[in-house]
């Protein structure tokens, strides 16, 4: 029976595709989520594309933020009209599963080429990608935290300007030489700034990585909220505000962080690669991008956009989707995509592109994501991902906010995810 | 006219918009309600009668009760501040004041500031450290605060601008309302020797009922439908502070997909609503003299 | 001395209130390093307004909200002073559930029916169209209620006067009715436009093409998460995009003024 429907769709779409001239459209939703003419940048690739790649239509259309668009594709897929193509958060990978609206892409990797593309990417990117044998996501506006200093306020504070804090001891101490009062007792300028507010599990994520403890397996259906580890890790979280003063208390917002550190309230901030064309411009001081300071070891996450697959498509939809991936992806492109929008390149071969080397010489800030890729784990993603992560969040800003003590936060947030994620558990 | 006929043309004056409530905003919230009882169905677990369980759940869940406490707050501090502030307004404005035109496009222009847009400047506003309000405090020597990154402060903060975005709204029906008043009704009670305090007491409060009956429905209805800003400020944060219901049941049924849940967290919602609105109506419009 | 203090008040009260709009035309002609402070010799600049406009294709955009809110209100008016004379002035059977039913309207929140108003949508085929963003909002509950309320209030002698002369119900309507609800009429209208003119969610998920967006999309690329906020751009576009119905509304003002003074002859 299927057997049939398949081919029965396999004749009807070759026949729509004789009939149109070989015409295939492919609709293709993106977000924008960074400064920047982007919906124009897109439009001026799908034209590109459609010149090389005649019989193909590339309908580009801009859907709002990550979370409107995940909306907005998830209403038309329950509607049966679903885009061919859509970015959409890395981390919606469960939920598109379990919603069956996405196939994998491995059936259509055929050529050599095509599985040589698909090996192209950083590994760092590919963890939130694949899961279970199978590669559901291709990286394109990747991204990871990294944290920006001001040298001049360094340099005030009688520390080395080109010296950002390499552990966790370091920036408590910088910090406190960084933290300044004003006359009135009123803090000036702060040492460290984390943001905590809309989605604090992403920074935090940085912090349990650096203490050497992962927040959930590979299956998507266990989390570990509540590891020792990862309680000390919300400890020094705490801390920074708590018992060493360097940073604001409370939820730190998120959308104000760039301007805070623009405005000298703060000396050192941690936010996303994604700043970087930002902070350049915007910053009327000498600043420098660092990795972030290593507990036991070095780390972040990743996080951003991947391509997705729609289930509802005919073949050739989904061939030249691929085709259109490959190409959005392709060396040059990528390495053109992260100058023009601060984004990590998602792989290695487009750092040595001649515009990307150029670009990197004369900003070799750009590069520290790139290094720090080697650090990088897979952001927190499991089935039913936003409400698991949606306990963390409560669980981490009740600790900051100072209502519930870290362990005591962290064993509720578990509780929570333990429950939701038993069903997941075969 | 016979009573048949007009009955008949009561009805083929309601038609089209009954014909488009029902299509648009009945149809949709009956099939949503009737999910209710159902789980969430999934591409491999098809939905299945469940009876009252989503209801169960939610007594369970204290994200939930949460939002509703907030939300009960959040309608306490809204209301009566906007509709007192709207008609204030409207008085202000109808009466002979310096420059009333600009006073009138001072209190409109929160309806038609976009919130997305207008929720990013209060957070301007609400910025520690260098934002509008810090700096103005800052000037009286008060010590710096992180107004929405505390819990005790963040509702609050919100619902400041709740009430700064809807008095004057309310404001321009009242005007409205207010320039339909016989300005003779005023002269006469002027005559009689009344001050500015009685003639509002006697003669513009209670012609202005039918209207006050309007804005409070309304009112009721915003403080539970309102959270554009939340998405914008504080996304429910810090620990779910300022979370209220309807932010509540978008997180359930847009970000984590459970749509029968959410279908049993709106009936609540419309349940307080049509209560209210019951009331309102059994108390208020027996008591309203229409003229 | 009360009137001093009343004018004190309500200029306090404004000043307030504008506090956001006088925001954003600081941040708006200002680069964004003054976006946060307020130095009066500040350079002037209209860079914001060049990259907000270029970010979208704005021109379209605003074609598109003008015939939407046009289309919009146009049905309104006709359905809602329609369905309000009924309420207001006919005895049938089911009225008072009718009303009831109505109402309803106003306390779902038409963001949590999108999933079902957009297969509708899918089944008519008319998805990515003005008309596809309006049709839901066209049956407003709200203005029912509020031309009902109005239209109670007018004296039943008046609309008996008109029917001694031979108007039919409908022309008893415009000629009557009409006439006296006139301020409620533009307060609606004024509300209604803002509301579309503003409104963002339904249309972004209902439409696909730069042919029935409208501007609040082009308002949103502003809106983006990743980057934090940059308030000289946002405000920019705000100024930008709310500019016409700033403008209207001070135009209307005097109509407003002017259908008081016919209030006040009557």
């Amino acid at each position: 029976m299927l057997k049939r429907l398949a081919l029965a769709m396999l004749a009807a779409g070759s026949l729509f595709a004789v009939q149109a001239g070989a015409q295939t459209e492919i609709s293709f939703y993106y977000p924008v989520a960074v400064g920047g003419p982007i919906t124009k940048i897109i439009d001026g690739y799908a034209a590109a594309f459609e010149k090389e790649n005649p019989g193909v239509k590339v309908k580009p259309i801009y859907s709002g933020t990550y979370q409107e668009s995940i909306v907005k594709a998830l209403t038309a897929n329950k509607a049966g009209d679903p885009p061919v193509l859509s970015v959409l958060l890395s981390t919606d990978m469960y939920s598109l599963i379990d919603e069956d609206a996405i196939v994998a892409w491995d059936e259509l990797l055929k050529t050599d080429s095509d599985k040589a593309w698909h090996k192209s990417f950083f590994p760092g990117f590919m963890e939130n990608s694949q899961t279970g044998g199978k590669t559901w996501g291709i990286p394109f506006q990747r991204s990871t935290i990294v944290a920006y200093w001001n040298k001049e306020a360094f340099k005030e504070a009688g520390l080395d300007p080109n010296k950002a804090p390499a552990s966790w001891n370091e920036m408590v101490e910088f910090g406190k030489k960084l933290t300044k009062k004003d006359a009135s007792g009123n803090v000036a300028q702060w040492g460290v700034q984390v943001p905590s507010s809309g989605f604090p599990y992403w920074l935090f994520q940085a912090f349990t990585t650096q203490n050497n403890v992962v927040l959930m397996n590979k299956d998507g259906t266990q989390t570990y909220y509540d590891n020792p580890a990862v309680i000390e890790a919300l400890q020094y979280w705490v801390d920074l505000s708590k018992k060493h003063n360097i940073m604001k208390p409370g939820i730190i917002e998120w959308g104000t962080t760039p301007k805070d550190f623009f405005e000298r309230k703060v000396a050192i901030m941690w936010t996303t690669t994604g700043n970087l064309t930002n902070v350049r411009s915007n910053a009327k001081f000498d600043f420098g991008v660092a990795m972030l300071p290593s507990g036991k070891r070095p780390g972040t996450p990743t996080g951003g956009g991947n391509f997705y697959l729609f289930k509802k498509s005919t073949p050739q939809q989904r061939e030249a989707a691929m085709r259109f991936a490959k190409w959005m992806t392709s060396p040059e492109r990528a390495a053109q995509w992260g100058i023009d929008t601060g984004y990590v390149a998602a792989r290695a071969d487009a750092w040595d592109t001649p515009e990307m080397k150029k670009y990197v010489q004369g900003f070799p800030q750009a590069a520290v994501a790139r290094d720090q890729l080697q650090y990088a784990v897979a952001e927190l993603s499991t089935h039913d991902n936003q409400r698991v992560t949606k306990a963390l969040n409560d669980g981490l800003q009740a600790a900051l906010t100072g209502s519930k003590t870290p362990e005591a936060a962290m064993k509720d947030a578990q509780r929570e995810a333990e429950r939701i994620l038993k069903p997941y558990r075969k | 006219m016979n009573r048949t006929a007009a009955q008949v043309h009561g009805w083929l004056l309601l038609l089209p918009t009954a014909v488009l409530l029902a299509a648009f905003t009945h149809y949709p919230a009956g099939a949503t309600l009737w999910h209710s009882f159902f789980s969430t169905p999934k591409p491999n677990r098809p939905a299945v009668f469940s009876g009252l369980d989503n209801y169960r759940a939610m007594a369970e869940d204290p994200v939930f009760w949460q939002s509703l406490a907030n939300n009960l707050w959040f309608a306490l501090g809204t209301i009566p501040v906007s509709i007192a502030l709207a008609l204030l307004m409207a008085i202000w404005i109808n009466g002979r004041l310096r420059g009333r035109a600009f006073l009138r496009l001072a209190f409109f222009t929160p309806t038609v500031l976009p919130m997305i847009a207008v929720a990013n400047i209060w957070l301007f506003f609400y910025t520690p450290q260098y934002g509008l309000l810090e700096q103005l405090t800052g000037l009286f020597g008060l010590p710096n605060h992180n107004w929405l990154g505390s819990n005790e402060t963040a509702l609050g903060c919100l619902i400041v601008v709740t009430v700064w975005k809807e008095a004057g709204f309310f404001m321009i029906f009242y005007l409205a309302a207010l320039q339909a008043v016989s300005p003779n009704l005023y002269e006469a009670a002027r005559i009689e020797g009344a001050g500015p305090w009685t003639i509002f007491r006697r003669i513009t409060f209670p012609l202005l009922m039918p209207t006050t009956l309007f804005v409070l429905v309304n009112a009721v209805i915003n403080s539970f439908r309102l959270v554009d800003h939340i998405v914008v400020m504080t996304r429910g944060g810090p620990d779910n502070a300022t979370s209220l219901l309807l932010y509540y049941i978008y997180d359930v049924g847009f970000k984590f997909w459970d749509s029968a849940y959410a279908a049993a967290l709106t009936m609540v919602l419309l349940v307080i609503l049509g209560a209210t609105a019951v009331l309102q109506f059994g108390f208020l419009e027996k008591r309203i003299h229409y003229r | 001395m009360t009137r001093t203090l009343e004018t004190a008040g309500a200029w306090l009260l404004a000043v307030l209130w504008i506090l956001p709009l006088a925001y954003a035309l600081w941040a708006a002609f200002h680069p964004a390093e003054f976006s946060a402070r307020f130095v009066l010799t500040a350079p002037l600049t209209f860079a914001n307004f060049e990259t907000a406009w270029n970010a979208a294709p704005f021109a379209r955009y605003f074609l598109n909200t003008i015939m939407l809110v046009t289309l919009i209100l146009a049905a309104q008016l006709v359905l809602c002073t329609l369905a309000a004379y009924a309420f207001a002035r006919y005895e049938f059977p089911g009225r008072d559930i009718a009303f009831a039913l109505v109402l309803v309207q106003l306390m779902v929140m038409p963001d949590v029916l999108i999933v079902e108003n957009y297969r509708t949508m899918s089944q008519l085929g008319i998805l990515d169209s003005t008309l596809a963003i309006g049709l839901p909002y066209m049956a407003s509950a709200f203005g029912v209620f509020l031309l009902r309320q109005t239209f109670k209030s007018v004296p039943k002698e008046l609309d008996d006067a008109a029917r001694v002369e031979g108007a039919g119900p409908l022309q008893v309507l415009w000629k009557v009715y009409v006439p006296l609800a006139k301020p409620v009429y533009i307060a609606y209208a004024l509300v209604s436009v803002s509301y579309h003119w503003n409104n963002f969610l339904w249309p972004i998920i209902v439409t696909n093409t730069v042919n029935s967006r409208p501007l609040t999309v082009g308002l949103q690329v502003f809106a983006s998460t990743d980057q934090g906020i940059d308030w000289s751009i946002i405000c920019a576009a705000t100024l930008m995009t709310s500019a016409p119905l700033l403008v209207a509304f001070l135009l209307f003002q005097r109509q407003f003024v002017q259908s008081f003074m016919r209030a006040g002859i009557r």
